[in-house]
């Protein structure tokens, strides 16, 4: 039989069904795959590999009844930023010590309800705070992708979402779960040559997803598809009287969005997104997306949305603002790792101090400066206008266009240290990504082509809020023109 | 805006993160750094603009006020770094 772990979930899903292979077959093969491949990319940090062909045999004895869910017997990664219940789930950060929920996240039951079985817990940055996976408590994930000069230097899968983009990437699971608080999902899904999609704010329950900044973070799936990534997406996305943003809105079939074309669309240029100091390869793939859609049938516009280069600093005062509030849980009294010193203040800070890695103590610093009494109006308060700005400016290039496109990231992926010395530097990652979190909206990274080096390079699809249907359309179109079948040699 | 060395030792206190004294120096460049690259925001005109509260328009959703969880006492110890007869054992908070 060809190697199971090379398919597409659709097709995994599809041989399930057809009995052309077992779960307990396929389940076995990506046992077998991690086995080999994860010690050197570190990916998985926990493999559940009793629980994996457990589920396995349910799905198989389901299947055997004709019975079965949408993803009956295909086998998942998940990030660890999701609780799964009575297995390890620490965010990747020293501080959460062994925690084991006793509650599983909606989203990843969202999953189990619909027969997926579980490989394990994906690597990220400690609390999903980087973009380069550097910040983990248990090491940085690597690409699976390499520059072509032969000097083999070891490159980040981006972050924080880096295990789910290098799990799929190097056939570890059929898809991933992954979130998205700044691009999280979208830069590593373009870093890795995946396919990652940011559905509009409150589609999917944020129940059970350890909390960054509650008001940006949404989770999304990274495929190898863009038809996977629909389906992923569906799944995970529901109504959740357990979460009180959650939209209580019916999720659309986006499956059949994939393949519906763009003739006819508007499709949106934003001229800001033209940045100094952006590779011209980059600007030249950009204007290649412009003339795939063109020749779809698709009317290409020029617009503008003037607060972009204000999305990043926003950022960097509303998440962390939001962090420092939603991380003081970590006292090391009712879960997670106690580290006593003196008295109670001194455990808090200690606890804490030896917890928390080196950035999000950076962040949470941050967030408890920019809310101190005094400063409030002059960095939150403002920082709340200038995001009403900038989803004003969205609001107002909807209403002239149907999506926006553009480049999903300002570089390929970059090695270990390259970026590490300097905070902002880092930060500049996320230029084209936060504005969609920011404002809300949903938006798809589509790979596009290889670079000079050989490296993935990725097309970012916004959408109007709730119009995840559009990034499908496109993103499916983008994804039939490229034709990108670029694999990592491992 | 930058902050100084006190400054930074105060926020680390509000942040419950104890700052060893030789890290104070370079936490203090390092937030410097950061906030002067924020520091633009203030050139944005947001006369007569709302503050954002929310990504999505939505009201408060409201359910009956009945008891929906509870009773798993066990549930919430388990993860506990230390628990005794039912409780949550802490340093001593009050003298």
């Amino acid at each position: 039989m060809s190697d199971l772990t090379k398919l597409t979930l659709k097709a995994a899903v599809d041989g399930l069904k057809n009995k052309d292979f077992s779960s307990r077959e396929i389940t076995q093969a990506f046992l077998d795959r991690i086995e080999t491949v994860n010690k050197d990319l570190n990916a998985y940090i926990v493999v559940t590999g009793e629980k994996a062909l457990g589920m396995a045999d349910q799905s198989d004895a389901r299947i055997a009844k004709g019975e079965g869910g949408r993803l009956e017997g295909a086998p998942l990664g998940i990030k660890d930023l999701f609780c799964t219940q009575g297995i390890k789930s620490t965010a990747c950060s020293a501080i959460l010590g062994d925690f084991a929920p006793p509650y599983e996240s909606t989203v990843t039951q969202n999953l189990w309800d619909q027969g997926a079985v579980m490989l394990g817990k994906l690597n990220m940055d400690e609390f999903a705070m980087g973009s380069s996976n550097e910040t983990s408590h248990y090491g940085p994930v690597v690409n699976p992708w390499k520059r072509n000069d032969g000097a083999n230097t070891k490159l980040t899968p981006g972050g924080s979402s880096g295990g789910s983009a290098t799990a799929v990437a190097s056939d570890m699971c059929l898809a991933a779960t992954a979130s998205d608080t700044g691009g999280s999902i979208r830069q590593p899904a373009a870093f890795t040559g995946m396919v990652g999609i940011k559905p509009t704010y409150g589609r999917a329950s944020r129940y059970g997803m350890i909390a960054f900044a509650s008001s940006l973070d949404q989770a999304g799936p990274i495929a190898k598809t863009v038809e996977d990534a629909a389906l992923m997406t569906e799944i995970m996305c529901s109504a959740d009287d357990k979460d009180s943003t959650s939209l209580h809105i019916p999720v659309p079939n986006w499956t059949k969005d994939v393949g519906a074309g763009v003739k006819g669309m508007k499709i949106g240029v934003p001229r800001e997104y033209r940045v100094d100091g952006m590779p011209a390869e980059i600007e030249k793939l950009w204007e290649q997306g412009v003339a795939w859609l063109k020749e779809a049938g698709a009317e290409i516009v020029d617009v503008s949305l003037p607060h972009t280069k204000y999305a990043l600093p926003a950022y960097y005062i509303v998440a962390p603002a939001e962090a420092s509030s939603n991380l003081a849980r970590y006292d090391g009294m009712r879960y997670g790792d106690r580290h006593t010193s003196g008295d109670l203040i001194e455990t808090y800070e200690t606890t804490r101090a030896d917890g928390f890695g080196t950035e999000v103590q950076r962040r949470l610093m941050i967030g408890a400066y920019v809310l101190s009494a005094g400063y409030y109006d002059a960095y939150y308060l403002q920082a709340q206008k200038v995001r009403k700005r900038i989803a004003m400016d969205f609001d107002e290039v909807f209403s002239t266009c149907d999506a926006l496109l553009t480049p999903t990231c300002p570089s390929a992926a970059f090695g270990f240290g390259e970026k590490a010395g300097n905070p902002v530097e880092m930060y500049l990652n996320d230029i084209f990504t936060v504005t969609a979190n920011l404002a809300g909206l949903p938006a798809i990274s589509v790979p596009a082509a290889l670079d000079t080096q050989g490296l993935p390079l990725g097309l970012q699809v916004i959408g109007k809020a709730l119009d995840e249907a559009s990034c499908f359309k496109v993103g499916g179109v983008l994804e039939k023109a490229a034709a990108f079948s670029h694999k990592p040699t491992l | 805006m930058s902050v100084d060395k006190d400054t930074v030792r105060k926020v680390a206190r509000l942040s419950r993160i104890k700052l060893p004294e030789e890290r104070v120096e370079p936490m203090t460049e390092e937030l410097n750094s950061i906030l002067g690259w924020i520091e633009q925001l203030a050139e944005v005109d947001v006369e007569g603009i709302e503050p954002m509260t929310s990504a999505v328009e939505l009201s408060m959703p409201m359910r009956e006020d009945v008891v929906t969880d509870g009773n798993i006492q066990d549930k919430i110890l388990a993860n506990a770094p230390r628990s005794e007869d039912g409780f949550f054992v802490v340093p001593k908070v009050v003298e």
